[in-house]
């Protein structure tokens, strides 16, 4: 499903090179569940954006289910994403001047689809099928990450990649939106990458790899 | 550390960080500086240009006009004057003769024909100055012989050249040379009729100035050394007055110039003072949002120990810098713009104007741009005092309930007063300040409404159905933390202006349409005299054309209304000047001395026209009651004249007196190229008084109407015709020069609004990063997050121009209906092409501003939360 090849990233900063990750290769099959854990500016979210084609790397390759990343340009890797890729963020992301059911069907409407029908049902699934109509400043954080949650999936993806989903959260209502991700992967069969620096949360998955100064240091399915 | 170097040491700092935004910030006011400082510059120019070059405008110590040649009596008292009271002859002073009227000039080689401003001169005008000419000499030698010396726009017309011979009249002139400028010539004047000079001498030849024929009569005076020219005319005035002449000095001339220059500047000075108060507006409303930006920073601040006070001084010493910068960079801009002015306005200056920065015009503009900043920085500054120190722990604090600050009003106060304080010094009067003040106030406030009522009806009502792109463009527009309203208001406020002045352009250049109505006559012959009519009718038949009636105009005065002598009535209303009579207006005392001292052109006839309409009494019918003659009288001129129905006017008919009784009064719609009167006479009693006749034809083709204004001045060279079409274009020529100078000032409005605009997207620049990344995350290209950007500033440049034209259309019908008394209309293209500009341009700048929303990578943003 997702295979990345010697991923290096390096940035200017302040006129130095900054390498912030550095020769990362790892597979992971369809329908796993993998964790990416290790301390704040460990590289952790820098190789999400990668993996997902919000950037070009430096140097390696990332193929993702099958289509080689670098291959496409921008528009074609937005296009890839809009098909084959769901999003959650810590802090939600949510579009604030669109209604919670319009939030969860643009992934579907940037592809020309309408998606209302396909919107409720989420909704429903995520148990917030009477909060559709409100804005997000309406709604709390967890229900805010809920709705998050009913936009990563209302393209039907093939892989959900999460930024730390429950940073923001307190316990409970994460261990909640965890709880509801985990169990779509289950269903559809989605592929899930997630970061987090929550080891409790990173138990949970089926592989854990480790960062630690944008390097692998440990593989628990190696 | 003392409070003034903790706050000072702060400002610099903080602006630090925020440098960029604020540098744009102070853009904001730059522009309205600019045009203050450009057009204060400019009037101040003009004025010392004024005062330099009056005598030379006059050309002379003092000017007798009339509307006839002096008298004996007036003649012998000029050449009193040009010796300074003594007893002629003298030896200094000197006297020249200038009489000035219309006619036909015909070039018989090419068969050009136009109508010309003929000034036939004698004696050495001008005594100060000079007319330029092309030969150099050509002045000089003009008296010479039968010369002619013509603006060069009439050998265009004419197809002629230096050389060729010019027919006027009865007599031919050789053409010498051509005028280049010429004392107090306003350019626009010779739209109506270029102007030629021949020697005086030779006028009687022309055999132009025959019964009826309308011409002034100038009369100009070079005073002997050391004699004052106010004392000597006050001393004679009442005299000439006696003798209708009118007696000017260089000192009159030079005020009432400088008066109307004044005027002129001011109101343009208007014009810019708006563009500079939507800038203070744009200043407001990116602080408000500033301020929001800075909570943390100035919580933290107020946790270490740092006052309310203290705080607020430190953003005001930042609003002040920037009104400072803004303002310094706007000087320098304006005192570029005025040398654009002269080129703007040059049709209505009768000086060459020598352009100078102005110092007083650079410190006025610099001190309103910093007092614009900081009072507009007010109100929004006052937040920043109750920034409470806990809302350093918690971003999302929020102050429940707090009681309205008290300084609420007193800061509004402040920007109020600032605004009346501003235009009066501008106007130059305060009641002028506090109704434009007003007038802004509520046209800011009607444009606020209709922004506001807009985007909640986007909010609502945006179809479902429209492609997600535009849904979530126009969604932006009331997004949280939007500008849309401050923004519509910038923009709005400049399309308002130019919006009214293209409508109310339109309104009155649609009243003079001639060549619209196909049956609507475009010639007019003036000056028949009766003997002629029937040969003028000929030629006009013998072209095909058809012959309207013939209008008889008789000249007249009035010696007495209700029994009392003209010469009581002015004495009783001060003797009221031509100047401070009005036309039709009749507002204000003693302004009737015009209407009762000038020659009335009337006619006689039994019937009403269509371009007229009784509003009191009867129009006669059947035989006279008793001796008195029925007049009829336009209803503005019979209240500048006191008069109503029933009351007896006895008029001096070329020296025979008419007794007549005012039976009607009428309203005229003078806006008709139809011969139309101040007073109608019934017919019969002044059949056999000297009279000319006005006669009208139409003439479609141009060239068929040059041909017959040929003919027409080969055989009857005193008859003038004026092409209707040739006046229409005239009128509008001078409609849209002044229009053009409005919406030269009109213009920097707009660049505010831009600027106002571009400030705006940057305020927003961080979300709408976050929100273009967060889209291509979700799988959105370049081309739908431009679209969304585009669709977004197109719905806010469209906002702004729908709500500005919308307003503007009332404003204008308003201003139509009651000011203008004319039928409004909406010239649609133009209009809809102005909202596509405005739309289309808002667009442009918000795009172009926000492309690295576009082009950033997702990545980029979403690693910087």
């Amino acid at each position: 499903m997702l295979r990345c090849q010697s991923l290096t990233q390096t940035y200017l900063s302040g006129g130095r090179e900054l390498t912030v990750l550095k020769d990362i290769t790892f597979t992971l099959e369809p329908g796993g569940f993998l964790a990416i854990v290790g301390p704040s500016g460990s590289g952790k979210t820098t190789l999400l954006g990668l993996l997902a084609g919000l950037d070009r790397p430096t140097r390696g390759t990332v193929h993702l289910d099958g289509q080689e990343l670098g291959a496409l340009d921008e528009d074609q890797r937005a296009e890839l994403r809009g098909a084959k890729v769901g999003f959650v963020f810590q802090s939600f992301q949510l579009i604030p001047t669109l209604t919670a059911r319009e939030n969860v069907q643009v992934p579907l409407e940037l592809r020309g689809e309408e998606g209302g029908a396909r919107a409720d049902e989420l909704l429903g699934r995520v148990g917030l099928a009477d909060r559709g109509h409100h804005y997000p400043a309406q709604l709390s954080g967890g229900e805010q990450q809920r709705v998050a949650l009913a936009r990563a999936f209302s393209n039907r993806p093939r892989i959900l990649f999460a930024d730390e989903p429950t940073g923001n959260l307190d316990v409970r209502t994460g261990a909640g939106v965890i709880d509801l991700m985990t169990e779509l992967n289950r269903e559809l069969g989605t592929t899930l990458v997630l970061v987090t620096h929550d080891l409790d949360l990173a138990a949970r998955a089926r592989r854990t790899i480790r960062l630690a100064d944008g390097a692998i240091v440990a593989d628990s399915a190696a | 550390m003392t409070s003034l170097r903790f706050v000072l040491r702060l400002a610099v700092r903080e602006a630090r960080a925020t440098r960029r935004r604020l540098l744009l910030l102070t853009s904001a006011v730059t522009a309205g500086v600019a045009a203050l400082v450009a057009i204060n510059s400019f009037t101040d120019n003009l004025q010392r240009s004024v005062q330099g070059q009056a005598q030379a405008l006059m050309g002379a110590d003092l000017s007798l006009t009339a509307r006839q040649p002096l008298s004996a009596r007036a003649a012998a008292l000029a050449d009193t004057l040009a010796c300074g009271g003594g007893r002629p002859p003298c030896r200094e002073g000197a006297i020249a003769r200038l009489t000035t009227f219309s006619a036909m000039a015909y070039v018989p080689r090419t068969l050009g024909t136009r109508l010309v401003q003929v000034s036939a001169v004698d004696g050495g005008y001008p005594f100060y100055g000079e007319i330029r000419t092309a030969p150099a000499a050509a002045w000089s030698t003009l008296q010479q012989g039968r010369r002619v010396l013509v603006d060069p726009s009439l050998l265009t017309a004419l197809n002629a050249g230096v050389g060729d011979s010019l027919s006027l009249g009865e007599t031919r002139f050789a053409i010498s040379g051509t005028v280049l400028s010429a004392p107090g010539d306003v350019g626009i004047r010779s739209a109506f009729g270029p102007r030629i000079f021949i020697p005086g001498r030779y006028l009687p030849d022309t055999r132009l100035l025959t019964f009826g024929a309308r011409a002034e009569y100038e009369t100009l005076v070079r005073l002997p050394h050391g004699a004052d020219p106010e004392r000597l005319a006050a001393r004679v005035r009442p005299a000439f007055r006696a003798e209708q002449v009118r007696i000017r000095t260089v000192a009159d001339d030079r005020q009432s110039l400088s008066d109307a220059l004044t005027r002129l500047g001011r109101y343009l000075g208007l014009v810019a003072l708006v563009a500079l108060l939507l800038g203070g507006l744009g200043v407001a409303s990116a602080v408000h949002v500033l301020v929001r930006q800075k909570q943390p920073t100035i919580a933290v601040l107020r946790c270490r120990g740092a006052t309310s006070g203290k705080i607020f001084a430190v953003y005001l010493v930042q609003a002040a810098g920037i009104g400072l910068v803004g303002s310094i960079a706007g000087a320098a801009l304006g005192a570029l713009v005025q040398l654009l002015l002269p080129a703007v306005l040059h049709d209505f200056l009768p000086v060459d104007v020598a352009v100078t920065p102005s110092v007083p015009a650079i410190a006025l503009g610099l001190l309103t741009g910093v007092w614009t900043a900081v009072a507009f920085a007010l109100l929004p500054l006052l937040a920043v005092r109750r920034v409470p120190p806990l809302a350093a722990l918690r971003r999302d604090y929020e102050t429940v309930a707090a009681p309205p600050d008290r300084w609420r009003w007193p800061a509004a106060a402040v920007v109020a007063l600032s605004v009346v304080l501003l235009a009066a010094l501008q106007v130059g009067n305060w009641r002028s300040g506090v109704i434009f003040a007003a007038g802004i106030g509520a046209a800011l406030g009607a444009l606020r409404l209709a922004a506001e009522l807009l985007v909640r009806a986007v909010r609502r009502w945006t179809p479902a159905g429209w492609p997600y792109v535009w849904r979530q463009g126009l969604a932006n527009l009331h997004r949280p933390g939007n500008q849309t309203v401050t923004v519509v208001l910038s923009i709005g406020f400049g399309a308002f202006l130019l919006s009214i002045l293209l409508l109310m352009q339109h309104t009155l250049l649609r009243q003079l349409d001639v060549a619209g109505g196909p049956a609507r006559p475009n010639l007019v012959l003036f000056d028949i005299q009766p003997e002629q009519h029937a040969g003028v009718d000929s030629v006009v038949r013998a072209a095909g054309l058809p012959v309207g009636g013939a209008t008889p105009i008789v000249p007249m005065r009035i010696l007495s209304i209700k029994g009392r002598p003209v010469t009581q009535l002015l004495a009783d209303s001060g003797g009221g000047s031509r100047r401070a009579g009005s036309r039709r207006g009749g507002r204000g005392e003693a302004s009737n001395g015009w209407a009762l001292r000038r020659e009335y052109r009337s006619t006689y006839r039994d019937t009403v026209v269509a371009s007229e309409r009784l509003v009191a009494g009867r129009w006669w019918t059947g035989p006279s009651a008793d001796s008195l003659v029925d007049i009829s009288v336009e209803q503005g001129l019979a209240r500048e004249l006191g008069a109503i129905v029933g009351d007896e006017i006895i008029w001096d008919v070329q020296g025979v007196p008419v007794v007549s009784r005012i039976t009607s009064l009428r309203e005229v719609d003078w806006a008709r190229f139809e011969p139309n009167f101040f007073v109608v006479f019934r017919a019969g009693i002044l059949d056999g008084a000297p009279q000319t006749l006005v006669s009208l034809t139409r003439v479609a083709d141009a060239g068929a109407r040059g041909r017959l204004q040929r003919r027409l001045a080969e055989r009857f060279a005193n008859v003038t015709t004026v092409d209707l079409s040739s006046v229409q274009q005239a009128v509008e020529r001078l409609v849209d020069r002044v229009v053009l100078a409005i919406r030269f000032m009109a213009l920097f409005s707009l660049a505010t609004g831009a600027v106002v605009l571009v400030g705006a997207v940057a305020t927003s620049r961080y979300q709408r990063l976050r929100e273009g990344a967060l889209l291509k995350t979700l799988g959105a290209t370049r081309g739908q997050v431009l679209r969304v950007v585009v669709a977004e500033y197109m719905a806010l440049g469209l906002l702004a121009a729908v709500v500005a034209i919308g307003l503007a259309t009332l404003a204008g019908w308003g201003i139509a209906h009651w000011v203008f008394d004319a039928p409004f209309a909406l010239p649609a293209l133009p209009i809809a092409l102005l909202a596509l500009f405005v739309a289309g341009g808002t667009a442009a700048v918000g795009a172009l501003n926000s492309l690295d929303v576009v082009f950033r990578t997702p990545l980029a943003v979403l690693r910087a939360e």
